[in-house]
């Protein structure tokens, strides 16, 4: 039997063997095929610990830093481990009940899962700090992470600035491939956003070992993978803190924007927009509680009129329009018109202007001077009917040309995102409402004094004052002039700020004859009342007129007038004439930059243009109406309280109210009266339009 | 080990050196997975408090055991073999009242010093030999019937106290004496039935029920038409082949779902499933429905997984002694025990593994060699049968790791921690040594 079962030996050593060859097969397309299991080994096992650098720092011309960072706690909590916390304490420690505690356990699970860290209560008052820092041990699976947080010791700049938030799942997908987790903070507006990069630094990454239930073990192959924080690296900018201070002070309890700018390198001094806020109430933990208030605002703080803001710019083109009929060699400087009180060349669109006297306008220096409308209307026509290009339509692209080599209605590519480019109208727009060819001069006369259709931001009047101040040449108006450590990625992006915009080649002449113009204004003409103490220096006053209410007030400016060290433009809205509101802010931020003082004599004056209250009737009606929405909620609680304890019911109120004066903004020039929600009220369409920024 | 030379003439060297590389190659594996990073590695090799310390510790006592067997006349174990298996029996049905609930299964005995014992492993050698011991009887014809089914019921019968025990996976180790038997005379039909049944499970679980079913049709009709000129012949073969595709069907459509929903538990059926990569729905499950009112929870296949991970991240060279960070990190359950074999795979990777199991496999070979140059059917048959137990513990425990096969926990032989399977599995080896040592003796 056993010499016939011989052969069957051997099939069951092929059985084993097959047995062994199944096994190898798998163990091939397990250990050899298959990559995911390493991953998941990983996955498993390293766990990645984010070390957040420090966020560069921003400081001003003088190396004073506008923002810097100061260390805040977040709570933190791995739900996995937490549960043998003693709930009750914590809760009672952070003020919380336990419906909410629960509610954030869930939302921590959900965002991170149950053995990863996510944060509890971001952001914990230094008292909150201390207090739970003492009794840490009785909250296991909690814990304190360190974090940066900004703090700006000047309170200025809110909206140059910007600021810094978490990451959001719009922003994460925007931002694919640049490394963003949830959790983290980039900067969301200002130069925080432009500078991103440079400022966020590079993440260090640790990695640990962990078991299967989430303990560190040590960390992975002894650090080798790990990589260290850089922090981020600091910008140098032009800003001016204290003319920035000024200016906005200059500008509080009036809606408007100054910029300043430094025509020879095209940095910017100081870029105001009135209303603003402080920075501070957007860091931390403040910024839960302002956020929905400050957009609910009808005032707009955190537009940046500055960039977006589009006014007529008035008279204050006519410096630009003088120049262009120069250039073209329609008129020279001892041209001049005979005006007796307005424009009649058209017929039935008559210009007024303020002057009647003869001879106001006997040549371009007294045209300027005077800020005659006549004059103006006259030279813009020769622009458009120059014979040179045939019809009204060529030569009024030949001028929009100029318009646009002058930084106006296009963007000037400034280191904050958003800017406007504001309007200078295309011949399309015309053709629109006049049809094709069917327009003339006479149709667009008022585009000659700045009106019309044609709108610009301050910067790019700012920007304008700087070209006519260095004869034809600028820099891309900017903030920052260096960046720490720069790389060539860093010089790459300032290139454009380091290099000369020539516009068009107007001769020195006709500058010149422009600076003298703009010269008289300020010792006989429109800005005579406007002095600085010890420097002569070149204006134009403009007043825009605007449909929805009192006319705008702009103001521009360069000093000194040889060899220009500051370009201004302000423009304050339904601040009436260009002298009134406009002028002596433009003419105090001027003194205070090129003085590095204020005369003793101007300093009651600088009280009384910023105690100047210029907000539209509309805008305070809001607010009043907010106010006594408010008053009444809070006088409702205090009846209802009353019924309970009489004594109680006073402090309570007086409490409240107190919380929400903490609540808002902090800073001295922010023209927003007090006490805020949200507004239950919406202004009809037109008042809301006028808020804005009244848009002719 | 040496000195066994001494001991006793005749003892194959061969398979005591692999034996002893298998054992410390197990020791190595456990230290792998209780390995802390604290410095003193060697002081609690010796304190006798961390499982590869306590391992050593069973390797000395199975030196001990084998010495001592070896000393033995090998006449003892063909004399006592069935009153060795009553005793077996015996000891597993006494855990019915002794027991002691470990993991779920109560198949352990208590004894002395915190050691347990699980007699279901023991038992192995006593069947091996009581199978042995019918199998050379003189009177014994294992081509009749009734001496088969003798032999089936004498393997058969500790699987089915296991399997009431809920020791599935080791009812299952039984089977392998099929292959002892087929070597002594079973008609191959009955592993060619065995297998084709596994088969029909297998693609059952795989592929769905309608389109199986016409597979099946398809394949007999085929087989119809290219016997049909032999119907004339033998008419008896048409009828075979409709009942056999009857059965097919009948088993595909009703017996399958029936018995992983109505005799197997809950976790047993989807841990079936999931080696299939398939979900089972526990909702369908009576069983589990029965005994608790709670849905039944529906337990995934992590042991599996991480396994997996542990084996799939080693690679081809592996990530380096004690440098595994599944083993490190505790991902792998159970992992000194019955995932043991995924240390080895995640330090070593694929070349680590291959060389392991070529030990192994000429392991099984030279017992095979050693097997066919025996003189007695006994020592054969004993033979033989260490040599499917010892392969169907292979490739239950590995095919487990690598998710070939639904984990049942068996054990990998002599790597795997703990005593019970490390004394059984020297018993077994060194009882087949000491009989073929004495193999020049007369016939049994």
């Amino acid at each position: 039997m056993s010499v016939f079962n011989q052969s069957r030996s051997r099939i069951i050593q092929i059985i084993i063997s097959a047995v062994f060859l199944i096994i190898t097969l798998q163990l091939i397309n397990l250990q050899l095929f298959s990559s995911k299991y390493k991953l998941a080994a990983e996955n498993n096992a390293i766990y990645r610990k984010i070390i957040y650098p420090d966020r560069g720092i921003i400081f001003d011309r003088s190396r004073k830093p506008l923002l810097e960072n100061i260390i805040s706690y977040d709570l933190v909590v791995t739900p996995s481990e937490a549960k043998t916390t003693d709930t009750l304490s914590l809760c009672a420690l952070l003020n919380i009940d336990t419906v909410e505690y629960k509610k954030r356990m869930r939302e921590a699970v959900f965002k991170n899962t149950s053995v990863k860290p996510s944060i509890f209560e971001p952001l914990l008052s230094t008292e909150m700090f201390a207090r739970l820092s003492e009794n840490m041990y009785k909250f296991p699976g909690f814990a304190l992470s360190e974090r940066s947080v900004r703090s700006y010791p000047y309170n200025v700049a809110a909206q140059l600035l910007g600021y810094i938030a978490e990451v959001d799942t719009t922003f994460l997908r925007k931002h694919k491939d640049e490394g963003y987790e949830m959790g983290d903070y980039a900067g969301m507006n200002g130069l925080e956003r432009t500078y991103e990069k440079v400022l966020m630094g590079q993440r260090g990454i640790k990695r640990f070992i962990r078991d299967n239930k989430s303990r560190i073990q040590g960390p992975y192959e002894n650090g080798m993978f790990d990589t260290a924080a850089i922090a981020g690296r600091n910008l140098f900018t032009s800003i001016d803190v204290e003319v920035q201070q000024l200016a906005e002070k200059l500008l509080q309890n009036k809606i408007g924007s100054a910029v300043a700018i430094n025509p020879q390198t095209g940095g910017i001094i100081a870029m105001v927009s009135s209303p603003t806020y402080n920075p501070n109430v957007l860091t931390g933990n403040a910024r839960r509680k302002n956020w929905g208030r400050m957009v609910m605002d009808t005032a707009k703080p955190m537009y940046n009129r500055a960039i977006k803001g589009q006014y007529p710019p008035g008279s204050t083109f006519k410096p630009l329009g003088a120049l262009v009929a120069l250039d073209e060699g329609l008129i020279t400087p001892s041209y001049g018109v005979g005006c007796g009180g307005g424009y009649a060349g058209c017929g039935s669109t008559y210009v007024r202007c303020e002057h009647k006297n003869p001879g106001h306008a006997a040549n371009l220096r007294l045209a300027l001077a005077n800020s005659c409308n006549s004059y103006f209307s006259d030279v813009f026509r020769k622009a458009i009917d120059n014979r040179q290009y045939g019809n009204a339509t060529k030569g009024y692209l030949k001028w929009k040309e100029y318009m646009n080599a002058f930084g106006l209605g296009r963007r000037l590519d400034v280191d904050l995102p958003s800017e406007d480019k504001a309007s200078i109208p295309d011949s399309s727009s015309y053709n629109k409402t006049y049809g094709r060819n069917r327009w003339n001069s006479c149709n667009i006369l008022t585009l000659g004094i700045g009106q019309d259709r044609m709108t610009a931001t301050p910067l790019q009047l700012a920007n304008l004052m700087c070209i006519i101040a260095n004869k034809g040449y600028y820099y891309a108006p900017h903030f920052v002039d260096s960046i720490e450590r720069e790389e060539p990625a860093d010089k790459e992006m300032l290139k454009k700020y380091r290099s000369k915009h020539v516009v068009t080649h107007i001769s020195d002449s006709a500058y010149k004859a422009v600076h003298d113009g703009m010269h008289d204004v300020t010792v006989y003409g429109t800005a005579s009342a406007i002095n600085i103490p010890g420097i002569e220096y070149c204006a134009k006053t403009g007043t825009a007129q605007n449909p929805h209410g009192k006319n705008h007030s702009l103001f521009v400016a360069f000093a000194p007038r040889n060899n220009p060290r500051i370009a201004v433009a302000v423009v304050v809205e339904n601040g009436g004439y260009g002298s009134v509101a406009a002028g002596p802010i433009a003419g105090f931020i001027m003194e205070k930059y090129l003085n590095d003082t204020i005369s003793s004599s101007g300093l009651p004056e600088i009280e009384r243009v910023a105690k100047l209250n210029l907000i539209p009737a509309a805008i305070k009606q809001w607010y009043y109406r907010k106010d006594s929405i408010l008053a009444a909620k809070l006088a409702e609680e205090e009846a209802a309280a009353k019924l309970e304890a009489a004594t109680e019911a006073n402090n309570k109120a007086s409490t409240e109210a107190q919380l929400e004066l903490n609540a808002k903004p902090v800073s001295s020039n922010d023209t927003t009266p007090k006490l805020k929600p949200k507004p239950p009220i919406l202004l009809p369409e037109e008042q809301r339009k006028k808020a804005k920024g009244g848009k002719p | 080990m040496s000195k066994q030379k001494g001991v006793s003439q005749g003892i194959d060297t061969t398979v005591v050196w692999l034996y002893a590389i298998l054992v410390l190659i197990g020791i190595l594996c456990i230290f792998m997975v209780e390995y802390r990073n604290d410095g003193h590695w060697l002081q609690s090799f010796l304190n006798g408090k961390t499982s590869y310390s306590k391992q050593l510790f069973y390797a000395g006592i199975c030196v001990v055991l084998a010495t001592f067997i070896l000393l033995t006349d090998s006449k003892l174990f063909t004399a006592f073999a069935n009153l060795f298996y009553a005793f077996g029996i015996l000891l597993m049905l006494s855990t019915f009242i002794l027991g002691k609930n470990i993991n779920g299964s109560k198949s352990w005995i208590p004894l002395f010093g915190g050691f347990n014992l699980q007699p279901v492993e023991i038992c192995k050698i006593f069947t091996a030999l009581a199978l042995a011991k019918f199998l050379s009887r003189q009177e014994t014809d294992f081509s009749k019937l009734r001496s088969q089914i003798i032999a089936g019921i004498i393997t058969l019968l500790p699987a089915v106290i296991s399997i009431i025990q809920h020791e599935a996976g080791m009812a299952l180790v039984y089977f392998c004496f099929f292959l002892v038997m087929f070597r002594e005379g079973l008609p191959p039909t009955i592993l060619i039935i065995g297998f084709s049944f596994v088969a029909l499970i297998i693609s059952t679980l795989l592929i769905e029920p309608d389109t199986l079913a016409i597979i099946l049709t398809v394949s007999a009709i085929i087989t119809v038409y290219l016997l049909r000129k032999q119907f004339k012949r033998s008419k008896g073969l048409l009828t075979l082949i409709i009942f056999i595709w009857a059965a097919c069907v009948g088993i595909q459509r009703f017996a399958v779902p029936f018995i992983f929903n109505n005799v197997l538990e809950c976790y047993q059926s989807a841990r079936v499933y999931s080696a299939f990569g398939k979900d089972y729905d526990c909702s369908q499950n009576k069983r589990s429905a029965k005994k608790s009112d709670k849905t039944p929870k529906k337990p995934d296949d992590y042991n599996v997984r991480q396994s997996k991970i542990a084996i799939g991240s080693g690679g081809l060279l592996g990530r380096g002694f004690l440098k595994g960070t599944q083993t490190r990190g505790k991902y792998v359950p159970a992992q000194s025990t019955d995932f043991v074999f995924t240390s080895l795979g995640e330090a070593f990777g694929f070349v680590g593994c291959v060389v392991f199991l070529l030990i192994y496999l000429v392991f099984l070979f030279r017992v095979i060699q050693i097997a066919e140059r025996q003189r007695s059917t006994f020592s054969r048959v004993y033979a033989y049968s260490v040599v499917s137990i010892i392969l169907f513990h292979i490739a239950f425990n590995i095919c487990m790791t690598i998710g070939l096969f639904p984990s049942p926990g068996v054990t990998l032989p002599l790597i795997s921690y703990g005593g019970s399977s490390m004394v059984s599995f020297t018993i077994l080896i060194f009882i087949l040594l000491r009989l073929d040592a004495d193999r020049q003796m007369v016939l049994r």
